[in-house]
């Protein structure tokens, strides 16, 4: 074991990565007669018996439409559901539950804001300031309102280490602005950008501000009253819950203004054919049945990252970065994409010589799941001129080992390009 | 499982770094890019047809080992071969690299093609094995641009994202 080794070891002590593994039945999987180390957790993360054995539970014994009937498995199901509303709400601190809509995920979210507040309030010769760091999910939909109002979309740039240039941040903001989005971890590099002065900046400005959450929400504490953001947008299955369900948090007030997103059952008070009057938030923004295992399911994962802690999760996955950070470092013909000062679980590279795929193929050869491609952010690949990047992206269930198995595996594919 | 590094055999690995037929062609009678949006990679194919024939051909582009040396491999098999020639070859490698064409029991003209067989085992790989292929047939029918996600396509291969 290396210097650096022992002591990151001590480091991250408080974190008993071992007994977590065994709660992560998935992990004990080989692949190709290896075993698996799983490394695409930004992709998709990976999910505890707790949440499994509660998605069984709800299954099994809980399960009826909710909001409709007066039986005792519609209430249960009703208050499973409502109650798991209320653990999303305390694990990001929001005010109110009615503050926490479900959606199917962040995309959703984000189609949501623009359907709901966009298609209202922003019009022709409007401004909207997005990032180059932004995944697609939050460029497009601002593209498709843009189409359809006559919008205009102003791009904050970044420096060559992956970091937002907040000096021209500040400078793209005139009478035109009325809307910000921007990403609080960039999915494809790592970066975590400096939202809280940048929320500030647009409220001074009047302009209400969306963040994209889905790489900081798994990895970080979130505090939306503390950020004092106007929306805030996650995923379940990236922090252990089920795909299907996401989280779209609003200020109240915001909420209250907008129009719905999707029209159908649940969402109404009254209808008849000449006026339907719309139900209150959340339910307003909640039409049809809606993924009520999964919205339980992604309750009892918060549970368990709460259980675990934010904090110490957060520090584990530093001490997997920075090791793995030193090691890619050290070896010749490598380089890391993305070098901000402040980064959380992600680790981009590029192999001289070797196009990213071929490194995933052999990669996956030794048991290593990594993404490559350009991570649904080709902005961000024509920023540093690459098609693709190699990604490894790490959870609190990781080891220094796993590391150690990505390394060894790079230099497989460098022994085998020559 | 597949073994993949049984694909990543010398001849590929040599091709993809010196790939044969690399650059630009100059008085091409057809030209098409082929691009997987689902990585981002592209090729750009030029030929030479003097009536039947392909008397020239050239590729440049981005992409990975086994679609490079696929673009390799093809235009120095085709190259001099008739137009029905290269649409027979397509065709087998197409059928090959999407696991319809049994190498040992049924008669084709893959010759030292036959390499990329083992691509059909890695799903998200055989559209990087099929582009330049695709991309001929494009050219071939005059078809400035295409894509391997475009679903009218007759090249079209379903297969998961990247």
């Amino acid at each position: 074991m290396s210097a650096i080794q022992a002591s990151l070891k001590s480091r991250s002590s408080s974190l008993d990565v071992e007994r977590i593994r065994a709660d992560f039945p998935i992990l004990k999987l080989r692949v190709g007669g290896k075993p698996l180390v799983y490394l695409d957790n930004a992709a998709s993360s990976q999910m505890p018996q707790q949440v499994i054995d509660r998605l069984v539970r709800y299954q099994t014994t809980q399960h009826a439409n909710i909001h409709r009937a007066v039986h005792y498995l519609s209430e249960t199901a009703t208050h499973e559901y409502e109650e798991a509303r209320r653990k999303l709400q305390r694990f990001i601190n929001a005010r109110e539950d009615r503050e926490v809509i479900f959606t199917s995920g962040t995309t959703e979210a984000i189609n949501l804001v623009m359907h709901g507040y966009g298609r209202k309030f922003i019009g022709a010769g409007d401004e909207i300031i997005l990032t180059t760091l932004e995944h697609h999910s939050n460029i497009v939909p601002w593209q498709m309102l843009c189409e359809e109002k006559g919008a205009i979309i102003r791009v904050v740039p970044i420096n060559d280490a992956g970091e937002l240039l907040v000096d021209a941040y500040e400078k793209l903001f005139n009478e035109r602005t009325k809307f910000v989005g921007v990403m609080h971890v960039s999915n494809a590099l790592g970066t975590i950008n400096p939202i809280k002065p940048m929320i500030a900046f647009a409220h001074a400005r009047g302009v209400p501000v969306l963040i994209d959450g889905a790489q900081a929400a798994p990895h970080m504490t979130v505090d939306v009253q503390d950020l004092d953001c106007d929306f805030y947008a996650f995923s379940g299955h990236k922090l252990c819950g089920p795909t299907g369900i996401g989280i779209l948090y609003g200020k109240a007030a915001l909420l209250e203004k907008m129009q719905p997103f999707k029209g159908g059952g649940d969402m109404i008070l009254s209808v008849t054919f000449e006026k339907t009057t719309y139900n209150v938030i959340p339910h307003k923004f909640e039409a049809g049945t809606p993924p009520i295992a999964a919205a339980i399911g992604l309750g009892a994962a918060v549970d368990y990252l709460a259980a675990t802690g934010m904090d110490k999760i957060a520090a584990h996955e530093l001490d997997l970065l920075d090791y793995a950070t030193e090691q890619v470092n050290r070896m010749p013909g490598v380089r890391i994409i993305g070098t901000a000062e402040k980064k959380a679980a992600v680790l981009s590279f590029a192999l001289d010589g070797v196009h990213p795929h071929d490194v995933g193929t052999l990669l996956n050869e030794e048991g290593v799941a990594i993404r490559t491609g350009h991570h649904c952010a080709q902005p961000v690949m024509q920023r540093f001129k690459v098609p693709a990047t190699s990604r490894a992206s790490f959870a609190f269930y990781n080891t220094l080992a796993e590391v150690d198995a990505l390394v060894a595996g790079i230099r497989t594919v460098q022994k085998i390009f020559g | 499982m597949a073994d993949s590094k049984q694909l990543y055999q010398e001849v590929i690995l040599d091709h993809n770094r010196k790939p044969r037929n690399f650059g630009t062609l100059e008085n091409a009678s057809h030209t098409a890019t082929g691009h997987n949006p689902l990585c981002g990679d592209h090729i750009g194919l030029a030929l030479k047809l003097n009536g039947d024939a392909i008397d020239g051909i050239a590729f440049h582009g981005e992409a990975c080992a086994i679609c490079k040396a696929s673009a390799s491999m093809m235009t120095s098999t085709v190259k001099g071969k008739t137009r029905q020639e290269a649409e027979t070859l397509i065709q087998e490698f197409r059928d090959m690299a999407t696991g319809k064409l049994d190498l040992q029991r049924q008669p084709h003209h893959l010759g030292r093609l036959a390499v990329f067989a083992g691509v059909h085992d890695l799903p998200t790989r055989v559209k990087c094995a099929i582009l330049p292929w695709h991309t001929l047939h494009a050219a071939l029918h005059s078809v400035a641009s295409t894509s391997t996600e475009s679903e009218d396509d007759p090249m079209h291969a379903p297969i998961g994202g990247a």
